[in-house]
């Protein structure tokens, strides 16, 4: 098999809260280009996981690769500089701002990178992203007057902004109908076509519908790591998790 | 897009007429009340310095005294003891105040809420005091004043005399414009939208990419500069340089005059100061206690109008505002 | 004077100083632990205190002993229940939004100050000591009513700690300290905890004016100082520490008396203030609090 550098890659990383081990020795590597799901019960450590990869936490043993590069100690600004961004598990769009306002922020951030911010071209990419996760049309609405299933949009667009390589979804669907389920399912898909997704989710439709990979996580720990039908089929998941009366 | 067009307008119609109103003003107002204004202007250009810091960034500084005084002795020094000419005072006035908003930034940024208010009041404080314990240079409380023929500009074989009080009016009038229009300029650009954005969210921000850090030391800088600049012009206009600018009664009152005009809003600095002073001025026939209304004021705005006058306004009937 | 008597001394004027301190300090350190406020007019309730003693105490003729027992009582209430008003009618409708308070205290400190300066007056008027003893020591002699304002602090602050630790109430003040949403659930009435902490606060100010007075002039800006001073020993101990603030109070009032033979007072003031400034941007958790996640 050909050596590809994995776009993301940790090596016996750890982050403690107290005594607890909420990331325990977690060895994990992400291919570039594939939608990845991290699954696991409340408490098994995916959000802290995925704040050490994104840098709101630093964590106290361990290292973290980007495409190669040791990002372990990198804060978390420069590390959506190299491409990692982040959605918020909490709805945290700017409520007082305007979406047009929202989205700019992670627009004029991404030109400024590149020199100056010229207004023709903020406002172009902004209303790209409005219009690819069908927004355009609210754009001068205040964010925090949009619904539910709208300001979780925004979150995700706020992200797109960015460009990233990899675009980490921390329970994104949480919260939706059905039917914004199925339009979330889409986005994301159509995501995955410029970037890599690292998706952490409770609902297992959501998931077995999008992962190309599936890592499922119990205690700080990896449990077992496959495809759909291999987790599917993992007696220990089943136990574990799929057991449970989650699904 | 029109109505974001004629907004824009709007917006700039209003600051023009502001500015001409003023104008007007040096050729209508009575001589007494153009004094006033004088003041007001330079302590509502102070002001605007501060609003860029609490008002949009959504820092809470209670020391920005230090900043205004720094502009006041890095200008009035040297033209007390060193007979330096009008111009370059002005410009070692704002960098003695550009510098001072540059160590207290690195320091105080790295605290938050509470902690930040009681730190950039605990530097201002020093200040105050090395005013007092340097009394060689500063002649602590009593001051220092400055003579009419030090405070004049050679321009074009003229000499301007910044103690004649039409030339007072219009310098002060000038910063208040310059800055009136930068500070509005800023805060519709992308660094006025990142600030803002600090103030409602900082984590956010950062996951977007911004070194937060670096953002809030630039508005604090920015922010020490434009009240190191009024400091320095109003040392140089009205010819006195004394500790009592440093003291943390100037640190409140800005504060008052934003909260009570309005908190993040471009015009809010000059209707606070503005009211203020006419307040103050009304009743310091009844009471020499003046600082009592200054007491009753800021606990009156911060019960029931935390938004001040043009922040309610503008929620309530023009939300174009800026 | 032999270095070892000045020493004595030395050490006896900081003990007055860090009892007065630490009384203070307490006050402050108490409203901030349990209500999260920082009560930027504490000095402005201690100077209030003082202003009082001097009232009572002069409204009262005979042995100065009368007039100042009157005041110890007096004044420590007459303070405890301005304080209680003000936390009914601003503080609380805040919510104690922690900005929000401060900029109330602020408000506060200018109209307390103001109104003693209208209704009292710019002099600094004195109060008579309860009573003149001068312990005679081999070396020199030294106030006895000194000795009796450090066993004063002493039993004041006792008693607080008693409450706090033994008592209901003291219970119920931990526990809203603690978790005031939880407190809230549990059916602690926490809005009249905050009050009545908040007057406890500025009635132990209060108290250590009072104690001050016949030693120090009552004057209406006799607020600053107390402040600065108490920020500083509530910064240093830890905030919301009271074993940290007593300990700092103790360093400062005894140091406080060294401090001042090398330095000139504004000075020690920059140097002093300067030092507090970093330890709140440096360790914020106090110089001798633990680190708390």
């Amino acid at each position: 098999m050909a050596a590809v550098i994995p776009l993301i890659q940790t090596r016996a990383l750890t982050r403690q809260f107290g005594g607890l081990k909420a990331v325990d020795n977690v060895d994990f590597n992400l291919e570039s280009g594939k939608i990845h799901a991290i699954i696991g019960p409340n408490g098994a450590g995916k959000t802290t996981f995925v704040s050490l990869l994104s840098g709101r936490l630093l964590p106290d043993s361990g290292t973290i690769l980007f495409d190669g590069q040791d990002i372990t100690t990198m804060p978390a600004h420069k590390r959506v500089q190299v491409g990692i961004a982040y959605t918020f598990q909490i709805t945290s769009v700017f409520a007082n701002l305007s979406v047009y306002d929202n989205v700019a922020l992670p627009v004029q951030r991404r030109l400024l990178q590149r020199g100056r911010v010229d207004p023709g071209a903020l406002h172009q990419s902004v209303f790209e992203v409005l219009d690819r996760v069908g927004m355009a049309d609210h754009a001068h609405s205040k964010a925090g007057s949009l619904s539910y299933g709208h300001q979780r949009l925004l979150e995700v667009a706020m992200g797109l902004a960015l460009q990233p390589r990899l675009l980490i979804l921390d329970e994104p669907t949480q919260g939706l109908s059905d039917g914004e389920i199925d339009t979330f399912i889409e986005l994301v898909r159509e995501i995955a076509r410029d970037a890599t997704v690292l998706l952490i989710e409770h609902n297992m439709q959501v998931v077995m519908a999008l992962a190309d990979r599936i890592t499922v996580m119990n205690n700080g720990k990896i449990l077992a790591e496959g495809t759909p039908s291999e987790i599917r089929a993992n007696a220990a998941v089943q136990e574990a998790y799929l057991g449970g009366g989650d699904v | 897009m029109t109505e974001v067009r004629s907004n824009a307008t709007r917006i700039w119609l209003l600051h023009a007429a502001v500015i001409v109103l003023l104008l007007a003003g040096n050729f209508l107002l009575p001589e007494y009340h153009r004094g006033m204004f004088s003041r007001a202007l330079v302590l509502a250009t102070y002001a605007m310095g501060y609003n860029l810091l609490f008002g949009y960034t959504g820092l809470l500084s209670l020391g920005h005294a230090m900043f205004f005084a720094a502009g006041m002795y890095g200008a009035g020094l040297p033209v007390y003891h060193l007979g330096w000419d009008v111009p370059l005072v002005f410009a070692t006035g704002i960098a003695a105040a550009g510098l001072l908003s540059l160590a207290v930034g690195v320091l105080a940024l790295r605290t938050t809420g509470v902690a930040f208010m009681i730190v950039t009041m605990m530097f201002a404080q020093i200040f105050f005091l090395a005013t007092l314990y340097f009394t060689t240079w500063t002649r602590g409380e009593e001051g220092l004043v400055l003579q009419p023929t030090t405070r004049a500009i050679e321009f074009a074989g003229n000499t301007i005399s910044l103690s004649d009080p039409s030339t007072r009016y219009l310098v002060a009038l000038t910063l208040f414009a310059i800055v009136l229009l930068v500070s509005l300029r800023l805060v519709k650009s992308s660094f006025g939208r990142t600030l803002v954005a600090i103030r409602e969210n900082e984590e956010r921000v950062r996951m977007l990419g911004y070194n937060v850090f670096a953002t809030k030391l630039l508005a604090v800088v920015f922010s020490g500069l434009v009240c190191g600049a009024a400091g320095a012009a109003y040392g140089l206009l009205f010819g006195y340089v004394g500790s009592g600018f440093a003291s943390s009664q100037y640190s409140i009152l800005a504060l008052l005059y934003v909260l009570l005009g309005g908190a993040a809003t471009t015009l809010g600095p000059l209707v606070g100061t503005l009211f203020m002073f006419y307040v103050i001025d009304y009743t310091s026939g009844l009471t020499s206690a003046y600082l009592l209304l200054v007491g009753v004021v800021l606990i009156i705005l911060i019960l029931f109008f935390p938004k001040g006058l043009l922040g309610t306004i503008r929620e309530k009937w023009l939300p174009w505002l800026p | 004077m032999a270095f070892g008597p000045y020493f004595l001394l030395a050490t006896l004027e900081g003990l007055v100083t860090a009892s007065i301190l630490a009384l203070t300090a307490l006050g402050l350190s108490l409203v901030f632990g349990v209500m999260r406020v920082v009560n930027v007019a504490h000095g402005e309730f201690f100077m209030l205190g003082a202003v009082l003693a001097w009232a009572v105490s002069t409204a009262f003729a005979g042995h100065p002993a009368i007039g100042f027992s009157a005041a110890l009582l007096v004044a420590p209430l007459v303070v405890g229940g301005a304080a209680f008003l003000s936390e009914r009618l601003v503080l609380r409708r805040l919510d104690y939004n922690p900005e929000a308070t401060i900029v109330a205290t602020i408000g506060m400190l200018y109209i307390i100050q103001q109104l003693a300066l209208t209704f009292y007056g710019a002099d600094a008027r004195p109060v008579q000591a309860p009573f003149n003893v001068r312990i005679q020591l081999p070396w020199f002699g030294y106030s006895g009513y000194k000795l009796f304002v450090i066993a004063a602090a002493i039993i004041v602050m006792l008693g607080t700690w008693l409450l706090l630790t033994r008592t209901k109430i003291g219970l119920i003040m931990r526990a809203t300290q603690y978790d005031r949403e939880t407190a809230q659930a549990f059916g602690i009435p926490v809005d009249r905890v905050y009050g009545g902490v908040f007057a406890l606060g500025a009635m132990l100010a209060a108290v250590a004016a009072v104690l001050v007075v016949p030693t120090q002039q009552a004057h209406y800006l006799m607020g600053r100082d107390p402040l600065l001073l108490s920020f500083i020993v509530v910064i240093i101990g830890g905030l919301g520490s009271l074993r940290g603030t007593l300990v700092a109070a103790l360093i400062v009032g005894l140091s406080d008396g060294i401090i001042s033979v090398f330095f000139s007072p504004t000075l020690a003031k920059m140097l002093a203030t300067a030092l507090v400034a970093l330890v709140l941007v440096f360790r914020p958790q106090g110089l001798f609090g633990v680190r708390t996640r």
